[in-house]
């Protein structure tokens, strides 16, 4: 399974990368998008749009099936990836690469608290 | 772990993504979906289909036990080696199976029936058949088939296949004929049949055979695929799918299939027959999605004459837009704008003619 070490994680199959100034980039993992297959669709929340932590806040639809992606903390979404919506074969492509949309986190513990590599892949491997 | 073609091994072999199909362990895909569909389009794809269940009726009785068993009249079936699509329906109207019917002399008839529904099928055929003394039924296990399809798929048969292309080279659609001539019940038998709107053929063989010709095409150039792009392929083709578009509770006339459903011969009472609505209030009918998203089966369709639903729905690899089958009311016409729900969103889609592609060549627009 394809991992980055440095970024943080979701047992939902998220990853979070935390930037410098404490905003969060949101993607779906390399694992999610080969469960998913041929990625056809995205739609992605708003900026500005207040989430919680865990609430469905975009879809990912594959050739076979839709599926929800979920907000890894709470938050104000401050954008989102057009290009991505534009081309959501690249989730498939490279789905580190491609960031889904950026998250003001309202508590830095949920934060800390999100898996890392490690923790993520003990959770795939038990069957999540 | 469910029941295994005799193709099993073959498709672990390729990498395929197995999963359950009615009770079959069968491949989803051999990695990509889409590259599967877009092969068949372009080129040649294979496909397992041996979950299908072969059933071949011998007997003086098989025409007066066809003609009372299915919706469509085997007195269209008079040359060598036709076959028919039909439905077999319940005393209700409604929709048992969909079937083809191959016809061989007025005593002998081979039938291809669903895997879901095979079991209920055979069972149902037995029933209907106490009241006939000629006619036996064989459900052929033994058998595996395996669909060729695609523009190219004639030349993969034929580099495959030895003596195929004496055999099936003059075959008309909804025809077929023995490989080498050789009429017998373990024999090859070969259908210009398919599920997916394109050239090709459905090799129906004895299963320990299988693996042989399934690597004889795939050193042909036929590329294996999975049920995925099948139901993407036949979606686009405007083929219907047992148990989505139409079931036991729903008729042919409201499910896309009045054309078979042959009412000329007014003696002929086929079960299900007098249960069929003179003036059905439901059609069903394509779809094409303006808004960008994905149609899905069972979204609610808002139409001027009331509202619908959608039975089968998928992102279109050949056409880059969202397609459906939905089942709406009578009244409403082709080109007419609906709105399909989808997530609490209510999105553009127009009323289409299906098929939406058919070889090779799409047929609706998406604008």
């Amino acid at each position: 399974m394809k991992l980055i070490n440095d970024l943080k994680y979701t047992k939902s199959h998220e990853w979070v990368r935390v930037e410098a100034d404490g905003t969060l980039t949101v993607g779906v993992t390399d694992h999610a998008q080969e469960l998913l297959g041929d990625i056809v669709f995205l739609e992605l929340p708003d900026a500005g749009r207040t989430v919680k932590a865990g609430e469905d806040c975009a879809v990912i639809e594959s050739v076979k099936a839709a599926s929800d992606i979920y907000a890894p903390v709470s938050g104000e979404v401050i954008a989102n990836n057009d290009a991505a919506v534009g081309a959501p074969e690249s989730v498939n492509g490279d789905a580190f690469g491609t960031w889904l949309f950026k998250i003001k986190p309202a508590n830095t513990a949920e934060v800390d608290a999100l898996l890392d590599a490690a923790a993520y892949q003990a959770s795939v491997d038990a069957g999540n | 772990m469910g029941q295994r073609t005799p193709l099993y091994n073959e498709h672990l072999a390729l990498n395929a993504k197995v999963v359950d199909f009615a009770g079959w362990d069968m491949p989803i895909h051999y990695g990509s979906q889409l590259e599967e569909h877009h092969q068949v389009r372009r080129g040649c794809g294979l496909f397992d289909v041996s979950h299908m269940r072969v059933v071949d009726l011998t007997g003086a009785d098989c025409r007066p036990f066809l003609s009372h068993l299915v919706a469509n009249d085997v007195a269209k079936l008079t040359t060598y080696g036709r076959a028919l699509y039909t439905c077999m329906l319940n005393p209700q109207g409604g929709v048992i199976d969909d079937l083809i019917v191959y016809h061989f002399a007025d005593d002998r008839f081979r039938l291809v029936v669903n895997a879901g529904t095979a079991d209920k099928d055979i069972a149902w055929m037995r029933e209907q058949a106490k009241a006939f003394a000629n006619l036996t039924i064989t459900p052929r296990a033994d058998l595996a088939m395996i669909a060729v399809q695609g523009p190219t798929a004639p030349q993969t048969l034929y580099a495959a296949v030895a003596g195929s292309e004496a055999a099936v080279a003059a075959l008309k659609p909804f025809n077929a004929a023995w490989l080498g001539g050789v009429d017998a019940t373990d024999a090859t038998l070969i259908a210009r049949t398919g599920y997916t709107g394109e050239d090709g053929f459905e090799i129906m063989l004895p299963a320990t055979q299988a693996a042989t010709v399934w690597q004889a095409l795939l050193q042909a150039e036929g590329k294996p695929i999975g049920l995925g792009a099948r139901d993407t392929l036949r979606l686009e083709a405007g083929m219907n799918l047992y148990g989505q578009d139409m079931d036991e509770q729903i008729g042919p006339l409201e499910s896309g299939l009045s054309w078979t459903v042959d009412l000329k011969n007014a003696e002929r009472n086929f079960i299900g027959r007098s249960a069929l609505p003179t003036q059905p209030t439901q059609q069903l009918v394509g779809l094409v999605l303006l808004d960008r998203g994905v149609l899905r089966s069972h979204q609610k369709v808002i139409t001027a004459q009331g509202e619908g639903e959608t039975t089968s729905g998928t992102f279109s690899p050949s056409m880059n837009a969202s397609i459906a089958l939905a089942r709406v009311p009578a009244g409403v016409a082709l080109g007419d704008a609906v709105e399909v729900e989808i997530r609490d969103k209510r999105l553009k889609a127009r009323v289409v003619k299906a098929p939406f592609v058919r070889n090779g060549k799409v047929l609706v627009s998406v604008e």
